[in-house]
Formats: structure tokens, C-alpha cells, sequence
């Protein structure tokens, strides 16, 4: 009834063409927008932007960046903790050579230098497909961390083999290290992944993702029709890594603070493909919804009992946390396939049918 | 329907049992004090007793005299599976909590290093005791941070004293092939550059080999041991890292009499899954092993016998649960020196970290409290958070651990000036400033 765009017609080509065409969505966006820029830093305490939401924005950029890849070009990468640290140790070099640099910036270039390391890795694509690929991928994974662990260099010499965040301002609003404070972390954070998801989602609809989903569906006839293979994996692989050398630099500057290489490891490549499954694949929004529910869920069932007021012993809730929440997941592969988005998906149709669904 | 009925039934269950629950605390006189274990994952054989003593000593305090000076602690754990991202997860919930937490012992060097740059911020102490950021040990440029009774670079001088003593003189390490097996983090680097340091010194070879997290493969580690056939291997692990190093050890034919571990590579759960092949096995540690103190008769009275406590009884005096117990005890004689000067009160953590640098344990000290022999003296101050504690050599002889050693200093000389040079580069990279020691009180 509410959900419904009866009588909204299109006159001009801008207006069919809008990112949302229905004016409801546009309203609903917008509020969400509006309140997390200005709700939550309100609202929220320091546990729950630091413990729950910045680490959530920052694997939704992550999550983004690889279904781009994944989901849109078709391409199953494993090696997302990997680049993930290319990201986090090429903005660490770049502070500390150039001190001066605006940490925003360095951000960016961060996402760059993993752009054309995901370009390198991104070259066995041309010849192998599906799960092979993935080991492939697997390969950057490995490789990149022991890389960083085993060259000295990439730490600036640190006996500990442990980068650190150091402080910086921006517009004299200090944005990393320890003294800056939660709440900017979080609109950082936040502006970043606002920015990369409307990039993402103007990437995907025009003549670069449509070529990409060609790709995906199937090469051979892609070729045929004109898809050029080589540049359109490859810019696959390096737009996808651009993102997830963002989220890496994030994830060090705004959300640990310190890390080594074991913050990388391959349970993050699995989480972030877990994220972009459970979201959906080829959905920019299944890649926010399946931030919030891998990062989400275990914070939330870790502290159920302690709502409950249930006295358990730690390691006993540690494992049914475990279990529940792998219960969880398997529970919404077999209701939807297709992931979370595509319930939104499905929830949207059957409100514009309500209350007179045929 | 059955199961319908069942969880109504449960839901209703949980509702009536909710409010029950949640009214224990918010009591008047009261300290909080988080304790971030890990009871699950590749590292619980090591998580998991240390939590215990901890647990254990802190209950009894308050069971057997209400608290400290009639401040009750309350204690509560939080799971982190040895994992940086979950023990910041744990930090951000815990640090407000019941009143605020007093200090935090991470029991992990990966979260150490995470909580020095926050905790210092929210004006918590940290008390990394023998892990964490040795650098951090200097007083004056991280004033929330302690790591006494002793760092790891003091230990692997110690190691390479006792090494010294074993082959007749320090002179005769010229020439001797040593080998330093680590766990590839932050943890396990630590040690490294006193290490090569020393080689130097004292001409000894030195070779290091990493082992992967979480170091249940390593084959080709020990392959190259063999291959090397080094005089002594020194190791630092943790967690199964520990008991397969220990395995393969033995599956060489290494002399285990020559394969020292750092003290957190030698409890129990490092050499008893590798049966008679572990018997000999040497590990540096900083208080004694076994159940012969006054303490753990109280333990036993006031946690196990009034059913308080979390882990078995009969893994009292394990040597990782006397090392609970000796956390748990510089924690409480902290608070206590903060509660001479401060009052018997509930402390700010401002005060508590006063009490962090002034204490001084004496022998006497440890006699009153049921501890005597149990660790050496420890005296921090305003420039030194470390103590440079010495340590002690156990080894094990098939059934427990018994030192074999006596308490070797470490080398003060080499030590401090290179973790002065470190504190101020680790102290500049967080844009810290030196603080006046002669101007504290």
C-alpha cells in the first residue's frame, strides 16, 4: 500500500535512468544516509562504534570490492586478506615516508598500489576458471603475508614484525591513531564506504559492468560479441582491488589501530566471501547486509546471555556461539539461496502487491 | 506442536529466570576487574589453566577475606580465542563495565599491543607480565604500561647466561650453534634482536626459525634443526605450537636437556602429550612450579571445597596456573599498595596505576601472603615498569616440574639501553612525549 510507485511517471531520460526510480526507496535511503551520519555518532557509545560498526563498514567496503569481482565478473577470488594487507601496509609506508601527506589521501593511494598488485594476480584469470581459480588466488593470499612478515622493510624495521597507525589530522580533526576518537573513525569510515558503494553501483549498471556480467555468464559468447576478456577481468581484478586496499588501510588506520599479519590471515578472505555469499552475490546491497550479518551476529549471541542475565561459563557460550551461528548460516542458504538481498528482493515485491497479493 | 510447546515453555523459562539473575551486583564497595581468557581455540591448552589460577586467586580473596581491605573484586571473563579482533572486541565491552575495569591482562601479546595505544587513552593499566611490547617497559615513555616481573629480552639474555654456565663459561659459547625456534608473530619475534645482539657479543651462531600460526606443522622446521645440529635450541611458542615442537624434538632424538623453552613453552600440556620422548625438557620461568604453598591450601579450602571455582582440582600447581596465580597476585598487591597511600576505598584507575609503580613485593611481603619461595622480589618505579626480574630453569622429569636452577640474572647492561632506544622509537611512532620521572610523586 505505502510500497507502491502508481503514478510516478518518468518524463526525462535523467529520471528513468536515477540510481532509485521509486520515490520510496529515495526517501528510505536518504533517511538511512541521514540517520547513520547523524543518529548514529549521536546515539551510540564507544562499544558499539568501535566493536560493532566501524569494523562493520569497513568489511561492507571489503565485501563490496569482492563482489564486484565475484559477483558481477564472475571471477572467485580467495585471496581478499591478502590484498586486504597490501591495502593496510602500503598506507602505513606511505605515512611514514611522507609524514605530510593527508591520511585520506594515503588511503586512496593505498587502494592504487593493491589495484596493481590485484592487476598481477589477476593475470592467471586469462587461462584458468571456477574453483581453480580460487586456488590460484589462494596463492596471493600466502604469498603477500609472508611477504610482509618475512621482509623487514614493510614494517619499517619493527622488531615485532607490528605496524602501528601513527596520528594524523585532518582540517586539524585527528583521524588515526589512538587519541582520535570514535566517532570520527566512524564517519570516516562511513563517508569511505558511501562513496565506493555509489561508485560500485554506477560501475555495475553501465557499459564496464555490463561487460563484466557478459564476462560472467558466459565468456565465450562475450568474445564474440566484443568483450575484450583480457581488459575486462583484469580491470575486474583491479577495481575489486582497489576496494579491498581501502578497507584494508581502513581496517589498520580506524579499526585495530596496530596489526601484524596475522589480522590478515585467510579467515578473513573466508569471511569476506562468506559476506558476499550470505549477502548475495552480484547485490551491492547483499554486500552490506552480509557485513552486518557476519560481523554482526557472533557480537550479538556473544552477548545474549549476558542480556538473559544467564551466568554461562565463557567457553561454553564461545561454542554455542560457534554453533549457532553456523547453524544460522545454513539455515538462510537453504531458505535463499540467493542470499539476503534477494529476500529484500522478494519482501519489495510482495509489498507492492500488498494487500491484494494474486 | 511438541516442539512449539517446548519453546514456549523455554521462552517463558528465560523470562522468569532473567530478573533473578540480573540482580547480583551494584554493591557499594566494589573493584572490577575483566580477565580476558581463551578457554577455546589452538591456543586453549595454554589459555585455559592460566585462567584458572587466575580465577581461583581472586575468589579466594574473596571468599576467605571479603576483597582487599573490604573492597570486593568482581571478576568477570570474556572469551577472545587468542585473536586480536575478538580481544578488542572484549576490551571495548569489558573497559566500562561494573564501574569501570582496573587494569587489563591480555594474556596475549597481539592484543597487548592493540591495548597500548587505547588504554592509555582511557586511562586503564596495562599489565603485560613477561609478553607484550618489551619497549613499553620503560616507564617514562608509557606510564600505563607494565611488564614486571621481566620482558622477553631480559629472558633470552638469561637463557644465553644459563647456556653460558651449562658449557662452562659465557667465553665458551665462541663457535656454538644455537637455534631459536619462535611463533611468527609479534610475540615470537620479541626475543630476536637481544638474540642476535648476543650472538654477537659472544660469537655464538644463531640461527632463526619461524614457525607459521597456529604451528601444527612443522616438519620441516625440526628438519632443518637436524640438518644444523645445533648445541642448544631455545623456543618460543605458545599453544599446540608447544606440545608438537616438544613431539618432534623427540621424534630427532634432539638431547632434550638442551631444548630450552621461554616460560610460556613449558607446562604441562607442552610435554605430557609427548609421553617419556619429552622427559628433560628445560623452560625458563619466573616463580615455582607445584602446590606447596600456603596459597593453594587456601585455594583449595575457599574456591574448590565451596564449589567457586571453573577448572578441575587436579590441575592445581600446573606450572601455567601458578602463573595465573602470580598475575593475579601482583594485581591485588598493586591495588593494595594504591589502598595504603589512597585509603581503603574502591580506587580511580589514576590510582591504581600509582600503585602499579610503587609496588614493591619483598620477600617478606610473599612470606605473609602465603607465597614464600614461590617468585623473587619485584621492585617497579617510575623509569623502570620491568623489574628485570630474574628467572629460574625447570625441567621436567616425566612427571612434573622441578627447577634445576638458581635464579639467573639477566644482563642488565646489554638490555636497558637497547629498550631505551626502542621505547623512545615505539614511543614517538604513537607521538608520545617523554614524562620527568624526578618530578612524580
Amino acid at each position: 500500500m505505502i510500497y507502491r510507485e502508481a503514478g510516478q511517471f518518468k518524463s526525462t531520460y535523467a529520471s528513468d535512468q536515477a540510481l532509485f526510480p521509486i520515490r520510496q526507496d529515495r526517501v528510505v535511503v536518504g533517511l538511512a544516509v541521514a540517520a547513520a551520519v547523524i543518529a548514529v555518532p549521536l546515539v551510540a557509545d564507544e562499544y558499539w562504534l568501535q566493536a560493532v560498526l566501524i569494523p562493520f563498514l569497513i568489511y561492507a567496503l571489503a565485501a563490496l570490492g569482492l563482489n564486484l569481482l565475484t559477483g558481477y565478473a564472475g571471477q572467485v577470488s580467495l585471496g581478499t586478506g591478502g590484498f586486504m594487507a597490501v591495502g593496510g601496509y602500503a598506507a602505513f609506508k606511505l605515512t611514514s615516508a611522507f609524514p605530510g601527506m593527508n591520511v585520506l589521501v594515503a588511503f586512496l593511494l593505498a587502494g592504487l598500489v593493491t589495484a596493481l598488485v590485484g592487476l598481477v594476480f589477476g593475470l592467471p584469470s586469462l587461462r584458468i576458471k571456477g574453483f581453480y581459480l580460487a586456488v590460484a588466488t589462494l596463492a596471493a593470499q600466502f604469498f603477500l603475508l609472508w611477504l610482509f612478515n618475512k621482509v623487514a622493510w614493510f614494517t619499517d624495521y619493527a622488531s615485532s614484525g607490528t605496524i602501528t597507525a601513527p596520528p594524523r589530522t585532518v582540517a586539524s580533526i585527528m583521524v588515526t591513531g589512538p587519541a582520535a576518537t570514535a566517532p570520527v573513525r566512524y564517519l570516516t569510515a562511513l563517508a569511505f564506504v558511501a562513496l565506493f558503494a555509489l561508485v560500485a553501483k554506477n560501475l555495475v549498471r553501465g557499459r564496464v559492468g555490463r561487460s563484466w556480467m557478459a564476462i560472467r555468464d558466459r565468456d565465450i559468447a562475450a568474445e564474440i560479441i566484443g568483450v575484450r576478456p583480457l581488459r575486462t577481468k583484469l580491470l575486474a581484478f583491479a577495481i575489486s582491488s582497489f576496494f579491498c586496499g581501502v578497507a584494508g588501510a581502513e581496517y589498520v588506520f580506524l579499526y585495530l589501530g596496530s596489526a601484524e599479519t596475522q589480522a590478515f590471515d585467510i579467515n578473513v578472505s573466508f569471511l569476506v566471501l562468506f559476506m558476499v555469499i550470505i549477502g548475495g552475490l552480484g547485490s551491492i546491497l547483499g554486500s552490506f547486509l552480509g557485513a552486518a550479518f557476519i560481523v554482526m551476529v557472533p557480537i550479538f549471541l556473544t552477548n545474549v546471555p549476558h542480556l538473559l542475565g544467564l551466568a554461562m561459563p565463557v567457553a561454553l557460550q564461545k561454542q554455542i556461539e560457534l554453533m549457532v551461528f553456523g547453524g544460522l548460516i545454513i539455515a538462510f542458504l537453504i531458505v535463499e539461496p540467493h542470499g539476503l538481498a534477494r529476500l529484500w528482493q522478494i519482501a519489495k515485491e510482495k509489498l507492492r502487491l500488498w494487500p491484494f497479493p494474486y | 506442536m511438541t516442539l512449539r510447546r517446548v519453546m514456549i515453555a523455554l521462552l517463558a523459562a528465560i523470562v522468569i529466570a532473567a530478573p533473578a539473575a540480573g540482580t547480583v551486583s551494584a554493591q557499594a564497595k566494589e573493584m572490577f576487574v575483566p580477565s580476558t581468557v581463551y578457554r577455546t581455540g589452538p591456543y586453549a591448552p595454554s589459555g585455559t589453566p592460566f585462567a584458572n589460577g587466575l580465577w581461583d586467586y581472586l575468589t579466594m580473596l574473596n571468599e576467605r577475606d571479603g576483597g582487599i581491605n573490604g573492597v570486593r573484586l568482581v571478576v568477570e571473563e570474556c572469551e577472545t580465542q587468542y585473536d586480536t579482533k575478538q580481544g578488542v572486541e572484549c576490551y571495548e565491552r569489558l573497559k566500562g563495565k561494573n564501574g569501570g575495569a582496573m587494569v587489563f591482562n591480555p594474556l596475549s601479546t597481539g592484543i597487548t599491543y592493540q591495548l597500548i595505544p587505547k588504554a592509555a587513552v582511557d586511562k586503564i593499566v596495562v599489565h603485560s607480565m613477561g609478553y607484550g611490547m618489551t619497549a613499553a617497559s620503560d616507564g617514562r615513555w608509557f606510564p600505563w604500561v607494565f611488564t614486571f616481573p621481566t620482558t622477553y629480552w631480559s629472558q633470552a639474555s638469561s637463557v644465553i647466561r644459563y647456556i653460558g654456565q651449562q658449557e662452562g663459561g659465557l667465553d665458551k659459547l665462541k663457535g656454538k650453534k644455537i637455534v631459536h625456534i619462535y611463533h611468527n608473530s609479534p610475540y615470537g619475534k620479541e626475543a630476536n634482536p637481544t638474540l642476535e645482539e648476543l650472538s654477537h657479543k659472544y660469537g655464538f651462531e644463531l640461527t632463526l626459525l619461524a614457525v607459521d600460526h597456529p604451528g601444527q606443522e612443522q616438519k620441516a622446521t625440526w628438519l632443518q634443526v637436524r640438518r644444523i645440529n645445533p648445541a642448544w635450541v631455545y623456543m618460543s611458542g605458545w599453544g599446540v605450537m608447544n606440545q608438537v615442537a616438544v613431539k618432534e624434538a623427540a621424534a630427532i632424538n634432539f638431547p632434550m636437556d638442551h631444548f630450552i623453552g621461554n616460560w610460556w613453552s613449558a607446562s604441562e600440556a607442552d610435554v605430557i602429550p609427548a609421553g617419556d620422548g619429552a622427559k628433560g625438557y628445560k623452560g625458563a620461568t619466573f616463580h615455582a612450579p607445584g602446590t606447596n604453598f600456603k596459597v593453594h591450601a587456601d585455594i583449595v579450602k575457599f574456591v574448590y571445597d565451596r564449589g567457586k571455582n571453573i577448572g578441575p582440582k587436579d590441575k592445581i600447581g600446573e606450572a601455567l596456573y601458578n602463573r595465573g596465580v602470580v598475575n593475579a597476585m601482583y594485581m591485588t598487591e598493586a591495588f593494595r599498595t594504591a589502598m595504603a597511600k589512597y585509603g581503603n576505598k574502591p580506587l580511580t584507575t589514576e590510582q591504581v596505576r600509582w600503585g602499579y609503580e610503587h609496588l614493591n613485593l619483598t620477600e617478606a611481603r610473599l612470606d605473609q601472603i602465603g607465597l614464600k619461595g614461590f617468585t623473587h622480589p619485584v621492585k617497579v618505579t617510575c623509569e623502570d615498569h620491568e623489574g628485570s626480574g630474574p628467572v629460574l630453569i625447570q625441567q621436567w622429569d616425566g612427571k612434573k616440574w622441578n627447577v634445576v636452577s638458581d635464579w639467573i640474572q639477566p644482563m642488565r647492561e646489554v638490555v636497558r639501553p637497547k629498550l631505551e632506544a626502542a621505547a623512545v622509537e615505539e614511543g614517538k611512532k604513537l607521538g608520545y612525549t617523554m614524562r620527568d620521572c624526578s618530578k612524580e610523586n
